[in-house]
């Protein structure tokens, strides 16, 4: 035995007699995970939140979070004697004083959009591959709640450094906030300590951003990864994977080297990008100052969508009754398409489990073509996500591509109902097709381009029969149908109880199954075969291995 | 999944012969050997890949201790530049040299082969549930609760735990909102006689400064000296703007709060409270940069585009006797964004 084993034998005897752990290390440390690119996401959303938390800490040590007025007299000349809040002076202090500091701040900025970017590219994946059924419902909720709080720590983050860009967003929270009917001003006052904008806000966010949300964030993510680790990862289907069982490579030492090897790219790829690209250059943009603003200023990506919707409902939505303002044109984009919005984000898994009534455990996951609705509902939302982020730069567009600004507008108020419903139906249909298209592979196979003339001068073009392996991934699936229910009335006639909301379960249960094509059967193979029909070319393709082919004749009678 | 379903899913062909309603599953495929694997001279190529990656990382951190020593950052903004792109640079080779040669690691020589774990279903076994009943039983038997005649302790104990957060909430709400006067919405610092002033200067402003077309960024002279000038600025400032007056379309009661065709609005838009700031001369319109509002100056500051359905409050303005331009009082309505109780 050589020294360092006995050093890491004699280190696990001490900790296992102290706390026992060696019953995790068995069963942790060669739990198996399976293997696909797409479950690199999550993982990027963890490693570009330790990054956060790592360049974050560097931040605060040098971030001076009060509204205080002070007189700037540091290294960056074009602001001297220049009136602005000590936050700001520290970030401009941080960024051009502390060797590093910008770098460190760049990094952080680029973690963060990184962070809320492979949120929602991981909740999209989880959405379309169906990952998010039994018993993984809870799991998605948890994940809706991360998504919320990475968008308020993004908002309380970049809102710290006190200058026009940022201070003009938090007057547009502040207008948000009014709008609310009853409380609206009070919400205000409660936000900035009294009036906008106070002396009481930058301090609040700074704890909020730097202990309330992260803490949140810490402790979600370690629910989120304890229930992963609980319910076992989801597979892909393919040969051999099954609900039963999940194939992959063991914790250690592949996923530890894999997954610890992507932390380190994912920090390399945000340092690139803090080295080469400026991000929020607030010595350009000036401190705080209620009275300027600047012309083309958009928030961070994530809350494009929010600024996309204020841009584009009309005022008339605003009026006056008994007495009281309702400002519609504010709530319809600040409060109420986003509390929908995140309400039933969280809420899908139970709505979709309703409507179908599966109640069984899945673990392998839904190719998005063998979920026409699901897949079609996903990509409306992304649609109209990206239709009021476009909404949300209308006037970069505008001076981009010398556009009315006011066609622009117009065209996006029509388009953010349209677009979703287009796309709704459009994914529908191609996944229908694309669903066909595997029916049609299954049963006729490959083309190859080779023709056969026979004797008789009849031309045919031979298919290559697929795989057992590659059949298997277009067969696997189960078919999905719509809820039966009891009929309306017993056989007495009489009206029954309960019909009213079985008839809507059902109705909605169409809506998800009714249209749908059904994976091939081995029956509808065989007798695929037999219509084939060219004895001849068994011989030629090798295509003899289904035997008791059904005519098509017989097929047909068998059918009636 | 459905194992069971599938015996009474059969289905017959004419000859007699039955299908099963489902493929099976073929297994897994064979493992087949990677290049490593198989040759030992790949293996060792790997090896040195690895190595060679690790020692990227390094020289990544040597770089960058070199690029922290030896290029600080200047006075200029290209030296700081310089200084973060040669740290952010060397920072990124020493992740990625560790990161990649992680992976590589593992790709090419930690074995391959996969494995199958088995699942079950989530739910505990019967055992485990009937004795985490029991155990509930038993909680419930030992507290007293399980007794009904209890109802007068659980109502009690739900009572005052109920309570005792609201000696947290009630010092902390009642403290958050400062003194919680929103009156202070209604009023901003203008009154009659008050100078207009040149934002950011503060030097007051006379009416012949002002020629036809030109505006002016305005706040309350002596701004400096209230008690919070950022939040009286943030709802006093203004926009002055001289139109030919015959292009001045004035509603009867507000023709004597302009001043030759020189008129003064509030800055802060109907919206969200943007400051608009954006003016064509052409066409009197004022564009708020925030979401796009449009109000027409010529014609009493109305909306003509987008989320805004107010227009600004007009500032009454007159002319002192030094020839200075002043407010005739304070605006006749709340400014800024819309609230619940802006009409009360």
């Amino acid at each position: 035995m050589s020294a360092t084993q006995r050093l890491a034998g004699g280190t696990a005897d001490y900790l296992d007699r102290r706390t026992g752990i060696g019953v995790a290390v068995k069963s942790i440390a060669r739990k198996i995970f399976p293997d696909h690119w797409s479950f690199l996401l999550g993982e990027m959303a963890l490693y570009s939140f330790v990054v956060l938390l790592i360049s974050g800490v560097f931040l605060a040590m040098f971030f001076v979070p009060s509204m205080n007025q002070t007189t700037y007299t540091g290294s960056f000349a074009t602001m001297h004697g220049v009136q602005m809040s000590e936050a700001f002076k520290s970030t401009l202090d941080l960024s051009f004083e502390v060797r590093g500091g910008l770098l460190m701040r760049q990094i952080h900025h680029w973690a963060a959009l990184l962070f809320m970017a492979s949120i929602v590219t991981h909740m999209f994946r989880v959405f379309f591959t169906g990952a998010f059924r039994k018993p993984r419902e809870i799991n998605w909720v948890v994940g809706s709640v991360l998504l919320t709080l990475g968008l308020l720590a993004g908002f309380s983050g970049y809102s710290l450094p006190d200058d026009v860009l940022s201070g003009n967003g938090l007057r547009i929270a502040d207008g948000v906030a009014r709008s609310i009917p009853v409380i609206g001003s009070y919400a205000s006052y409660l936000l900035f300590g009294g009036q906008f904008p106070g002396d009481a806000l930058i301090p609040r966010l700074f704890t909020v951003h730097v202990l309330l949300i992260p803490g949140l964030i810490l402790a979600l993510v370690g629910l989120h990864l304890l229930l992963v680790v609980l319910h076992k990862h989801t597979q892909y289907p393919g040969p051999g994977r099954s609900d039963r069982n999940v194939v992959g490579f063991p914790l250690f030492p592949v996923y530890v080297a894999k997954a610890g090897g992507f932390f380190f790219i994912v920090f390399a790829v945000t340092a690139l990008l803090a080295a080469t690209f400026t991000i929020n250059p607030i010595w350009s943009f000036g401190p705080y100052d209620p009275s300027p603003v600047s012309a083309g200023a958009q928030p961070d990506w994530y809350m494009l969508f929010l600024e996309g919707g204020l841009r584009l409902v009309p005022g008339w939505t605003e009026f006056e009754l008994g007495g009281f303002t309702w400002s519609f044109n504010i709530l319809i984009p600040g409060v109420i398409i986003p509390g929908i919005l995140f309400t039933a984000l969280a809420l899908y898994p139970f709505i979709e489990s309703w409507a179908t009534g599966d109640k069984r455990e899945h673990h392998v996951l839904e190719r998005p073509r063998n979920a026409p609705v699901r897949t079609g509902i996903g990509v409306a939302l992304i649609v109209s996500f990206l239709v009021l982020a476009l909404a949300g730069s209308n006037d970069v567009i505008a001076t981009h591509f010398h556009l009315s600004i006011n066609d622009i507008t117009k065209f996006f108020r029509v388009f953010i109902i349209l677009g979703p419903i287009l796309a709704f139906w459009l994914t529908k249909r191609l996944c229908l097709g694309l669903q066909r298209k595997d029916r049609e592979l299954v049963l006729h196979g490959h083309e190859t381009g080779r023709i056969l003339r026979f004797a008789d001068g009849e031309y045919v073009e031979v298919h290559k029969p697929l795989s057992a392996d590659e059949r298997w991934l277009r067969v696997q699936h189960e078919p999905s149908r719509p809820l039966q229910i009891a009929p309306e009335t017993n056989s007495r006639g009489v009206l029954r109880r309960g019909y009213r909301k079985d008839r809507i379960r059902q109705r909605v249960s169409q809506f998800f199954y009714q249209d749908r094509v059904e994976p091939v059967t081995p029956a509808e193979l065989a007798a695929a075969d037999a219509h084939g029909g060219h004895d001849a070319l068994d011989a030629v393709t090798g295509n003899a291995e289904i035997e008791g082919a059904v005519s098509p004749a017989e097929h047909a009678s068998q059918d009636q | 999944m459905n194992a069971d379903d599938s015996s009474k899913d059969l289905v017959v062909g004419t000859d007699g012969e039955k299908y099963p309603a489902r493929f099976a599953d073929p297994g897994l495929p064979e493992h087949r050997d990677r290049l490593a694997d198989r040759d030992p001279a790949a293996a060792k190529r790997a090896e040195r890949q690895v190595a060679v990656l690790f020692g990227l990382s390094a020289l990544g951190t040597i770089g960058f201790l070199l690029a922290y020593f030896l290029v600080p950052p200047g006075q200029s903004v290209s030296s700081i530049r310089l200084s973060n792109l040669l740290l952010g640079l060397s920072l990124s080779l020493g992740m990625l040299g560790v990161g990649l040669g992680a992976v590589h690691w593992a790709k090419t020589l930690m074995s391959d082969h996969e494995r199958v774990e088995e699942r079950h279903p989530q739910r505990s076994i019967d055992a485990d549930r009937a004795g985490a009943i029991a155990a509930l039983k038993a909680v419930a038997a030992d507290s007293g609760v399980g007794v009904g005649r209890r109802g007068l302790l659980k109502g009690a104990l739900i009572g005052a735990i109920g309570l005792l957060p609201l000696s947290i909430a009630v010092p902390l709400i009642g403290n958050v909102g400062g003194d919680w006067d929103t009156n202070k919405f209604r009023h901003t610092i203008w009154r009659a006689g008050r100078r207009l002033a040149r934002d950011p200067s503060g030097t007051a402003i006379k009416a012949t400064d002002v020629t036809i077309g030109s505006v002016f960024h305005v706040i309350p002279e002596g701004l400096e000296a209230e008690a919070h000038p950022l939040e009286e600025k943030a709802k006093a400032v203004v926009l002055l703007i001289r139109l030919d007056p015959r292009d001045l379309n004035e509603a009867p009661e507000k023709k004597s709060w302009s001043y030759y065709g020189i008129v003064a609005y509030s800055k802060i838009c109907t919206h969200v409270g943007c400051p608009v700031a954006l003016y064509e001369q052409q066409t009197h319109h004022l564009l708020c940069p925030c979401h796009q509002s449009t109000f027409d100056v010529s014609n009493g500051a109305k909306v003509v585009f987008g989320p805004a359905r107010r227009p600004l409050p007009q500032l009454p303005i007159a002319v002192d006797a030094e020839g200075y331009l002043v407010a005739q009082s304070d605006f006749h309505e709340p400014i800024g964004p819309s609230y619940w109780e802006r009409l009360k």
